[in-house]
């Protein structure tokens, strides 16, 4: 579609430009021309970012598309103002093979309105043991390869996959929790001993992340460090980057938002893993993204059925949905509550998650895919979990008032999301 | 203050000190009726009480069918084994089932910690915790403190040491959040894997020597070992464990001439209590089991009055 926008005042991770006007024709940034336009948009005083970039999402399809397909996700994540979403491979099947790739870009193709980035299995059947098919994996389609959900079982076949994926140009994204200490169902701590509840101590992931920088510096080969949600795994991460060793980390807006208080009375809709910590640790997590020792905001979207949530604390599954938040609450708590400029937390949506996905995106420049966000700042809403685009309710932000509020969606071209006035 | 501020009994956390004091109050009145020759209220004429226990129990399961019929409630029992719960059914499922049967009580047992918090806003019936997971059994809490007061004159101030699993034991948190509330000191020992990670956060002093813990105290209350604790890693024998923490007539002379000793049944004699502190004279075991039946009388005379009045 040929797309003029005018006003167009863009904030990206390098900073906030003048005002100009944006030509987009077809399905990329182009130089300016004389049209015709089939869309002229009025961006004065709205905010116009790149398209932001999730690279920590659960689609839940192929296998448990009651609770989130393709088509509802991506319209969830177009709701949000992202572009792009990379899927994590603990479906059912499971993305361990390139067939279930090419299902996912083939069912995307037909259905999503925004670009899906399939993450493909690191062991066959997330199994931990054997390597599942990672080059065919990659020639159709994945950008990244993760046991997401559970950690790279052991450290000998971290440092198989860290080598093998390095031939294929990708990281390996892992999931940080001693495996030995996975049992509980929240942060192992007050509120767990005093809920009576089975808890999961931080340093069950500070463990695996320094197991994963030793092999990264080791190996001299780059490493990802899933949501991370603790102060001794911000600390680690830190001090691995100063003494050069190729680490990158993201984080949630729930790991600097929520704290382990917010799983009181039982609340599921708060059960996620890793499990939210102490405020100590969300200071932490927050100072992370400040400094850029997380490189990456990412939503872990997850979506569930009722039937999931609506049961015992225990028995509840974990994890929460996302896409429709990840704005909103990055901008209110980083850049309104804590002063993290606007240009770090934009560039973690958009250019660092291009970077670790190795997309060639992130940045609006001519040339490039047409994905841009537009959102209006001062616009504040109210999270309503039952108004969701997506098919899942379990966010515990309901009745939450964020500011940042999507206007459009752009993906390359396609207006994937307008807001109604 | 004449009756509780809400509908159901989850937890000793919902509690405010006087709330405390109203159920000990109205408990000791009970208590009158359990002595008399006819053991006969009205209070819980026409209502319906159903006891739902996912897990085993003898006393606590007795003890609140017993006090419901002594108030001339209409008592109903369900177990695990003989009900739809066998075909699958979600505890919610069941839970409604039974609320829609015009259940005024729901008192029910359960493995998981806030079964009864998950269900209390879902059904009409008032829900009584008689024990969830490693959460919180109130009614255990409050009988104990019952008896304390009953032995001791009054709870505040009292040392109480609590010996044993601390980690997996609802009686040890109910107790410790009543005890605390209520102006008591709690004083724990046990191994240190029977102790939960940030145990010194809470209201309570821990020490790994039982002795310490001993010196002094008002209250012994031991715990129940739960056996299968030990496959699990957490201590390495059961003779280990009672060379070291069991509660014995020796170690009931580190404590005031007048300490009561206490423990919420079952227990293993000669485990973590020998059989001689079990059945000395200052053990008020058997005590603490007909308090039971008059502390549950009390919970559901006050819920039973909130319920007529809100």
């Amino acid at each position: 579609m040929n797309i003029k926008i005018v006003n167009a005042t863009v904030t990206d991770g390098f900073g906030v430009h003048e005002p100009t006007t944006l030509f987009i024709r077809d399905d990329r940034f182009s130089e300016p021309f004389d049209g015709p336009f089939e869309r002229e948009i009025d961006a004065a005083g709205l905010t116009v970012l790149p398209g932001l970039i999730d690279a920590h999402v659960h689609l839940r399809d192929p296998g448990a598309e009651y609770k989130e397909d393709i088509e509802t996700g991506t319209k969830a994540a177009a709701a949000g103002g992202i572009t792009s979403v990379a899927c994590m491979p603990n479906t059912w099947p499971v993305c361990d093979n390139a067939t279930v790739i090419r299902y996912i870009k083939d069912k995307a193709e037909k259905k999503a309105v925004v670009n899906v980035f399939p993450i493909g299995a690191v062991s066959k059947g997330l199994q931990g043991q054997e390597l599942a098919e990672i080059g065919l994996m990659k020639e159709a389609g994945i950008v990244a390869i993760s046991d997401d959900g559970n950690p790279v079982a052991t450290a000998e076949l971290m440092k198989k996959a860290m080598r093998y994926a390095d031939d294929y140009d990708m990281v390996v994204i892992d999931h940080c929790e001693e495996p030995s200490m996975r049992n509980g169902v929240m942060n192992e701590g007050i509120a767990s001993m005093e809920m009576g509840v089975a808890g999961i101590p931080d340093i069950a992931e500070d463990m695996l992340v320094a197991r994963d920088i030793f092999l990264a510096d080791y190996l001299e080969l780059p490493v990802h460090i899933a949501h991370v949600s603790t102060k001794g795994a911000v600390a680690l991460i830190r001090a691995a980057k100063e003494r050069g060793v190729c680490v990158t980390a993201e984080t949630c807006p729930h790991y600097f938002t929520l704290t382990e208080d917010a799983c009181r009375g039982y609340n599921t809709l708060a059960r996620c893993n890793p499990p939210l910590r102490t405020p100590a640790d969300r200071d932490a997590v927050i100072e992370g993204v400040r400094d850029g020792t997380l490189d990456l905001i990412v939503s872990d979207h997850a979506p569930h059925h009722a039937d999931d949530k609506d049961i015992e604390f225990a028995l509840a599954k974990n994890g929460m949905t996302g896409l429709e938040t990840l704005f909103g609450l990055s901008y209110s708590e980083l850049v309104q509550k804590h002063n993290v400029p606007l240009t770090r937390v934009v560039h973690a949506l958009t250019q660092a998650p291009a970077d670790l996905l190795r997309l060639d995106r992130g940045v609006i420049r001519v040339g490039a895919p047409a994905d841009l966000s537009i959102f209006n700042l001062t616009e504040t809403y109210t999270v309503d979990r039952f108004h969701q685009v997506s098919k899942a309710k379990n966010t515990p932000f309901h009745g939450r008032t964020v500011s940042g509020r999507t206007r459009y969606t752009i993906v390359g071209g396609k207006i994937a999301f307008e807001a109604k006035e | 203050m004449e009756y509780l501020k809400h509908k159901d009994l989850l937890g000793i956390w919902h509690l405010d000190p006087e709330e405390i004091s109203l159920i000990l109050d109205t408990a000791a009145v009970m208590k009158k009726v359990l002595d008399a020759p006819t053991k006969k209220t009205s209070h819980l004429q026409g209502k319906s009480i159903v006891t739902l226990f996912y897990e085993n129990s003898t006393r606590t399961r007795m003890s609140f069918e017993m006090a419901a019929k002594f108030m001339g409630g209409s008592t109903a029992n369900i177990s695990t084994s003989s009900s739809s719960v066998n075909k699958g059914e979600t505890l919610l499922d069941t839970a409604v089932t039974l609320d829609m049967m015009s259940t005024d009580f729901l008192i029910m047992r359960h493995g998981q910690s806030g079964a009864p918090d998950f269900l209390a806003n879902r059904v009409r019936a008032s829900v009584v915790n008689a024990g969830d997971g490693m959460h919180e059994h109130p009614t255990q809490a409050l009988l104990d403190l019952f008896t304390m007061r009953e032995a001791l004159g009054q709870v505040e101030g009292l040392k109480v040491a609590i010996v044993g699993d601390c980690l997996h034991s609802r009686v040890f948190r109910s107790n410790l959040l009543a005890l605390t509330k209520m102006g008591a000191h709690v004083h724990c020992s046990g191994p240190a894997t029977l102790m939960p990670v940030r145990i010194k956060d809470t209201g309570a002093r821990y020490t790994k020597h039982v002795e310490e813990a001993l010196e002094g105290a008002d209250v012994i209350m031991g715990l129940r070992i739960q056996l299968e604790r030990q496959k699990a890693a957490l201590f390495p024998s059961i003779d280990e464990y009672s060379h070291f923490y069991g509660l014995n007539a020796k170690r009931r002379e580190l404590a005031k001439e007048h300490a009561i000793v206490m423990h919420p049944g079952p227990a293993n004699r000669g485990v973590e209590i020998s059989s001689e502190l079990y059945e000395s004279d200052r053990s008020v075991i058997s005590e603490q089991v007909k308090n039971g039946v008059a502390v549950r009388m009390a919970v559901l005379y006050l819920l039973n009055l909130r319920r007529n009045r809100v």
